[in-house]
Order: structure tokens, then sequence, then C-alpha cells
């Protein structure tokens, strides 16, 4: 279980529970602070607040080691090599990920530039998913892609959510948060979240 | 050994040719007539300064002078770094990080090679000491500044791609090593150009100065070689501590980017 309590960054104070196996749906308008929150939660900024997972505070443990467990997926991942392959510790096992998401089987040679920005969406998500982490905070994960390929990713993801992972999905999507959340979070400008079921 | 000394009277008619200069961005309306008068008078009056400094600082052959004029040499050289970085460091660190890694490499390459190789007596003797520092000073300040600068715009260019290798759980030295690496090759570049061109496109000054003043020229290259033997180390030693110091300043211990921590002309 995740356990955020008072954690705050810039204008944002929230404080909440995410169980095992559990995908909550973040909204809320743009600017509002949602990549904020889930930077925060990722400590990939400074932050306040205390945030643990199954009881384990995230500063008792290296930053690098909690992020393989809450893993922050940007809506447009980066990419440090040139080819598309050497962003992957296994491409091989990759692969099934790849063909899931229907992404071209023989793009592990490609050259980064050759992508388009919904290819490079949805292998960014390949990329985190192979971490298997116990938590994956998404960022707008379907925002660059047609209907057809954010069902299979909203399929992929229920399937980790099944099989225990705990989502928290940021998304401008009405629908697609009713469809993929069991809970809601409204962010407000306050900086706070209001909760409501679908 | 022996050289023709100049009277600043044989001065003169050199000058002229800077007049010249000036004449022609009069004409054709350049407009840099102040500009070259300022620059000018500066030279002037810098190097006639130091001419009279250097010469009490021979006469004195004093380690605390000696000392002072070096450290004032790389209280000049942190300042210029800084005037060529687009983007600055935070605090202190703005001015500390350039003058503790010019101090570092340019100190030890000097100190290694008085203690060493020259030996002159005292080993601290300002003759040896001051040109050897200058020179190296000005090669590793070179190597520092342009290290410094490709690292902090690579940082703010390539922020999405070091994100991405932090949040899939890489540490900071793994997340900014593609950074670094272009960063050192940037710094090191500078002086291999002109090991590579030395002898054939450039007569390197000291060198030439040697000659001029009656040094058989063998003997002359034999001390342009100790000095670019030097510059390597030198650059070498100080670019990289510059940009592994200014990496670690960007980022923190929970290995996250703080781009937060460049003063202005930020574009985050």
């Amino acid at each position: 279980m995740l356990t955020v309590s008072g954690l705050k960054r810039l204008q944002i104070s929230v404080s909440f529970d995410l169980q095992d196996g559990e995908c909550v749906a973040l909204q809320g308008p743009s600017g509002v602070g949602k990549t904020l929150l889930l930077r925060s939660i990722a400590d990939l900024d400074p932050n306040e607040g205390t945030v643990k997972l199954d009881g384990t505070l995230r500063e008792a443990m290296p930053a690098p080691a909690w992020r393989r467990q809450v893993t922050y997926l940007a809506a447009e991942p980066g990419w440090w090599a040139d080819i598309v392959q050497e962003h992957f510790t296994a491409w091989d096992d990759a692969l099934l990920l790849v063909k899931r998401l229907g992404l071209p089987d023989d793009c592990g040679p490609w050259p980064i530039q050759r992508l388009s920005t919904g290819e490079k969406q949805r292998l960014g998500l390949v990329r985190s998913l192979m971490l298997q982490s116990r938590v994956l905070l998404l960022d707008e994960p379907t925002s660059a892609l047609d209907s057809e390929s954010a069902a299979s990713v909203e399929y992929l993801i229920a399937e980790r959510v099944s099989n225990g992972t705990s989502v928290v999905w940021s998304t401008h999507d009405n629908a697609q948060a009713r469809r993929v959340g069991s809970r809601i979070f409204a962010m407000r400008s306050g900086g706070d979240i209001e909760e409501s079921r679908p | 050994m022996t050289y023709i000394q100049l009277s600043y009277g044989d001065l003169a008619l050199p000058a002229l040719l800077v007049v010249m200069d000036g004449v022609l961005s009069f004409v054709l309306r350049l407009k840099l007539e102040k500009q070259l008068a300022i620059a000018t008078l500066r030279m002037v009056v810098q190097l006639v300064l130091v001419g009279y400094v250097l010469t009490f600082l021979f006469a004195a052959v004093s380690p605390l002078w000696t000392a002072l004029a070096a450290l004032i040499m790389v209280l000049f050289a942190s300042r210029e770094i800084v005037a060529r970085q687009k983007r600055r460091l935070p605090g202190v660190w703005k001015y500390g990080l350039g003058a503790a890694c010019t101090l570092l490499a340019a100190g030890t390459v000097t100190m290694f090679a008085l203690l060493t190789e020259l030996r002159p007596d005292p080993w601290y003797h300002p003759r040896y000491a001051l040109p050897l520092l200058g020179m190296i000073l000005g090669n590793t300040m070179t190597g520092i500044s342009l290290g410094l600068d490709v690292l902090t715009n690579s940082l703010v260019r390539e922020r999405a791609a070091i994100e991405a290798c932090l949040a899939l759980g890489g540490t900071r030295y793994q997340a900014l090593l593609p950074v670094i690496r272009d960063a050192l090759r940037s710094g090191f570049m500078p002086i291999m150009n002109s090991m590579a061109a030395i002898g054939l496109v450039s007569l390197p000054g000291m060198m030439t100065g040697q000659i001029l003043a009656g040094v058989e020229p063998v003997d002359a290259v034999k001390y342009q070689l100790l000095i670019m033997f030097l510059i390597a180390g030198g650059t070498g030693l100080g670019t990289l501590a510059a940009v592994l110091g200014g990496a670690f300043l960007l980022t923190d211990r929970r290995h996250r980017l703080r781009l937060d921590r460049i003063p202005a002309e930020r574009s985050l």
C-alpha cells in the first residue's frame, strides 16, 4: 500500500492512500499541478511530507531504489541514446509488450528520431513496465494515442492492476477516468484533491 | 645569449599600425574606433604595469609576494570563466568552482614542473613560477569554461532524457554520464587542436620569444614541449574537476536533477 500524507510542493498539499491492485484516476485542469504531484511522489523534485510504501519511508531507501518501486512516466518520455533498443536492458523480453501495444516488432534498431509522438509514448510505457514496479504514476499515458492504441494501453494496465500493481493515472479524458479508475481524484486550484467514485 | 633591446620610442612606429586600424574603421564606418582605443590603452597600461610588477617580484623573490601574484591571476581566471558562461552556477559556486578547479589543476601542474623538472633555486622563484602558471592557467581556464558551459546547457536541453533515466531508477551518475562525456570532450578539444597544429600552423609565443631572446631553436622547442605537456595535464585535470563538480552541484543526494539551482536565464 502507498501512503501519501501531507505531501507539499509549491501550491500542492495532498494526502491519500493507494491500495495494492487499485487504479486511481487523477483529473484537473492543465497547470493545476497533476504532474507536480506525480513527480513529487516519485521524489523527482524537492518536496515535503511523508510517503511510504508498505509502511517503509521512501527516505529509508536510496532514491533510485524508490523510483524502481514507485515509477513515474512522463507524458513525453525522454530518450538518452540514439537507438530504440539501447534504452532497454532486455529488449527481447520487452518485445512481447511492444507487439501488444501495436508497435512494429522490428523497431528495436530504429533511431529514436524515426518514432512518432504516439510511438514514443507507447515505447516509454513499455520501458517503464519492464521494471515491474509496485506503483505506476502515469502522466497522461495516452494523450498522443488514437482510440485503438489507447484501448490497448488501458487493457495492459488493467491486467497489471489485477495482478496487484497500484496505479495513479492522470488524464483529461473524463470517460477514460471513469473506465480506468476505481476512484477519481479531482485536483483543485487550491492544490488539494477531491475524491469521488465513478 | 644576446637580444635586440627595444626602447619605448622604438614602439612609436609600430603603434602607428593600430592608428591605421582606427583610420580604417573611421573611413569604413565600422564604429570600432572607441573600442579599439580602449582596448589598445588597456593593453598598454596592463602590460607596462605587469612589467614593473614582475621586475619587483623578480627582485624580491619572496614566497609571499609570489603566492599573492599567483592568487590574483587565479581570481582573474575565475572571473573570466564566469563571464563566458551562458548559465551560472548557484551562489558562492558561481566563482568558487572555477577558482577552485583552476587553482587545483594549474597549481598542481605548475608545482609538479617546478619540483621535478625545472628545479629553480628557490623552487618558487617567480621568474619560473609565474610565467609557467600563467600559460597553464590560460589554457586550463579555456577548458573549464567550455566544459562548464556545455554541461549546464546540455543539462537544460537534455532534461527529459536525464529525468527519464532517473525515473527508471538510474543514479544521478548514470543519468548524467552522456552529458558529462560531451562536456569533457568539449573541454579537451582546444588543447588537442593546438597540439595537432603546433609547429605547422602556429609557432607558439613562448618558443618564438625564447628564439628572439637568442635561445637555440632546439632548446626552445624542448621548453615548449614541456609547457604543452603541462598544459594538457592541467586542462585535463581542471576540466574533469569542474565538470564533475558542476554535475554534483546541479543534482542532489536524492538523485534529482536540480536545474532550479541555476539562477536567471532559466529556460524551464
